[in-house]
C-alpha cells in the first residue's frame, strides 16, 4: 500500500498538449480546402428561394445535380445573360440532358435506379419558361423524380 | 560565454495558447461556412407521351384551378387571390367542411390544376406550389389526428399514412405553360 503512495507524490504528471495544435490546424485546413473547392465550380448564379415543405435528400449517390440560373458577371461573354443551364462543371445545352442522366444511371446497380432523383437547383428570379423547357427534356429523358432545391423558410411572412 | 549560452539554450516556447488560437479559427470557419445540404421541394414529373393528352371532361367543382401569370399574380377558379389565403383556400376546397356544391364532392375526387406562364418567376411558382403541398400536408396531419391520434403523418406507420393518402390524394396536374412574357 505505501509503495504506491510514495510512487504516486513523486511525479507530477503532465499530459503534453504540444500535438493539440497541430491536430486542430489539420482540421482547420481539412474545411477551409472542402469550402473553397465546392463553391468555385459554380458558373450560373443561383440562389434557390425558400419554402416550407422540405424533404431532405438522403441517400447523395441516387442523387444528379443540375443548375438553372443566369451566368455570372465574369462568364457573360462567353454565356451571353440569359439563363443557362449547367451540368457538373461546363454550361450545357438541353440536348446534352439525356446523356448526363445516362452517365450517371450506369454507375448504379439496376436495383437503384428507379430511386435516382434530379436536384434543381433553380435561381428564384429565372422565368418558368426555361425551367418548362429543362422539365420537358427530362420528361423525355424518364427522370421523373424531382427536387426542387429550397431553403427552409422560417417566418410566414417572407413571401 | 559560450557556456552559459549554451545551458540557456533550448527553451521551451510555451506552444498551450496555439491550440486555442487554431480552436478560434477552426469555430469561425465552422460557422461561417454553411454545409451544403440538400433539401427542397418534392416533385413528381408526369410520363412524357407524344400523343395529346386524352379530353377528360371533369365536373368543374372537383377542379381548383390555380394560373400565375407572368406578373406573378394569382388567379383562383377566376377569382385574384393573395397567395397567403392560397392554402385557406385550398384546404377549404378539398375538404369541404360546409358541404357546399361549389367546392369538391369529396377529397378523393379533387383535382389541383396548376398553370403558369413563361414569364413566371421560378421564385413565385416554388411559393405556390409549396402552399398547394402545405395545404395537403395539413389535411393529411389533420386526418392522422383524427383517426389515430398522432400528432403528424410521420407518426403514423406506413399502412396508416397510406390510407390517409389514398382518401385524400395529392393529384396535381400541369398545363403546358402559356407563352407569355418570355424574356428576351
Amino acid at each position: 500500500m505505501s509503495r504506491f503512495s510514495t510512487k504516486r507524490a513523486d511525479t507530477a504528471p503532465t499530459i503534453s498538449t504540444s500535438s493539440l495544435p497541430d491536430i486542430i490546424f489539420i482540421l482547420l485546413f481539412f474545411f477551409m480546402v472542402v469550402v473553397k473547392l465546392r463553391e468555385s465550380n459554380l458558373k450560373v448564379k443561383a440562389v434557390t428561394p425558400y419554402a416550407t415543405e422540405l424533404t431532405k435528400l438522403e441517400k447523395k449517390s441516387l442523387v444528379n445535380t443540375m443548375y438553372i440560373g443566369r451566368p455570372l458577371s465574369q462568364f457573360v461573354n462567353q454565356y451571353g445573360t440569359k439563363p443557362r443551364l449547367q451540368l457538373n462543371d461546363k454550361i450545357a445545352d438541353l440536348n446534352e440532358i439525356p446523356l448526363f442522366l445516362e452517365r450517371h444511371k450506369v454507375k448504379l446497380p439496376e436495383g437503384q435506379r428507379p430511386g435516382i432523383t434530379t436536384s434543381m437547383k433553380i435561381d428564384g428570379d429565372v422565368t418558368m419558361g426555361f425551367v418548362s423547357d429543362v422539365k420537358t427534356e427530362l420528361r423525355k429523358a424518364g427522370q421523373l423524380k424531382v427536387n426542387y432545391s429550397a431553403k427552409k423558410r422560417t417566418e410566414r411572412s417572407g413571401f | 560565454m559560450l557556456a552559459k549560452k549554451k545551458k540557456k539554450a533550448n527553451p521551451e516556447i510555451n506552444a498551450s495558447s496555439m491550440a486555442d488560437i487554431a480552436f478560434l479559427l477552426l469555430i469561425f470557419f465552422l460557422v461561417t461556412t454553411n454545409i451544403v445540404e440538400d433539401k427542397g421541394v418534392l416533385v413528381r414529373l408526369p410520363q412524357w407521351s407524344e400523343e395529346p393528352p386524352i379530353d377528360l371532361t371533369l365536373n368543374t367543382r372537383n377542379v381548383f384551378t390555380v394560373l400565375v401569370n407572368a406578373q406573378d399574380q394569382l388567379l383562383v377558379r377566376g377569382e385574384p387571390v393573395k397567395i397567403e389565403d392560397l392554402k385557406t383556400r385550398a384546404k377549404e376546397f378539398i375538404s369541404n367542411p360546409g358541404r357546399r356544391e361549389d367546392l369538391a364532392e369529396s377529397a378523393k375526387e379533387a383535382i389541383i390544376s396548376l398553370k403558369n406562364d413563361r414569364g413566371t418567376h421560378f421564385k413565385q411558382y416554388l411559393a405556390v406550389y409549396n402552399e398547394l403541398k402545405a395545404a395537403y400536408s395539413e389535411l393529411w396531419n389533420e386526418e392522422a389526428k383524427k383517426r389515430f391520434r398522432k400528432d403528424t403523418i410521420e407518426e403514423c406507420n406506413k399502412e396508416q399514412q397510406n390510407e390517409i393518402k389514398r382518401d385524400i390524394p395529392f393529384v396535381l396536374s400541369e398545363a403546358e405553360p402559356t407563352a407569355f412574357g418570355e424574356e428576351k
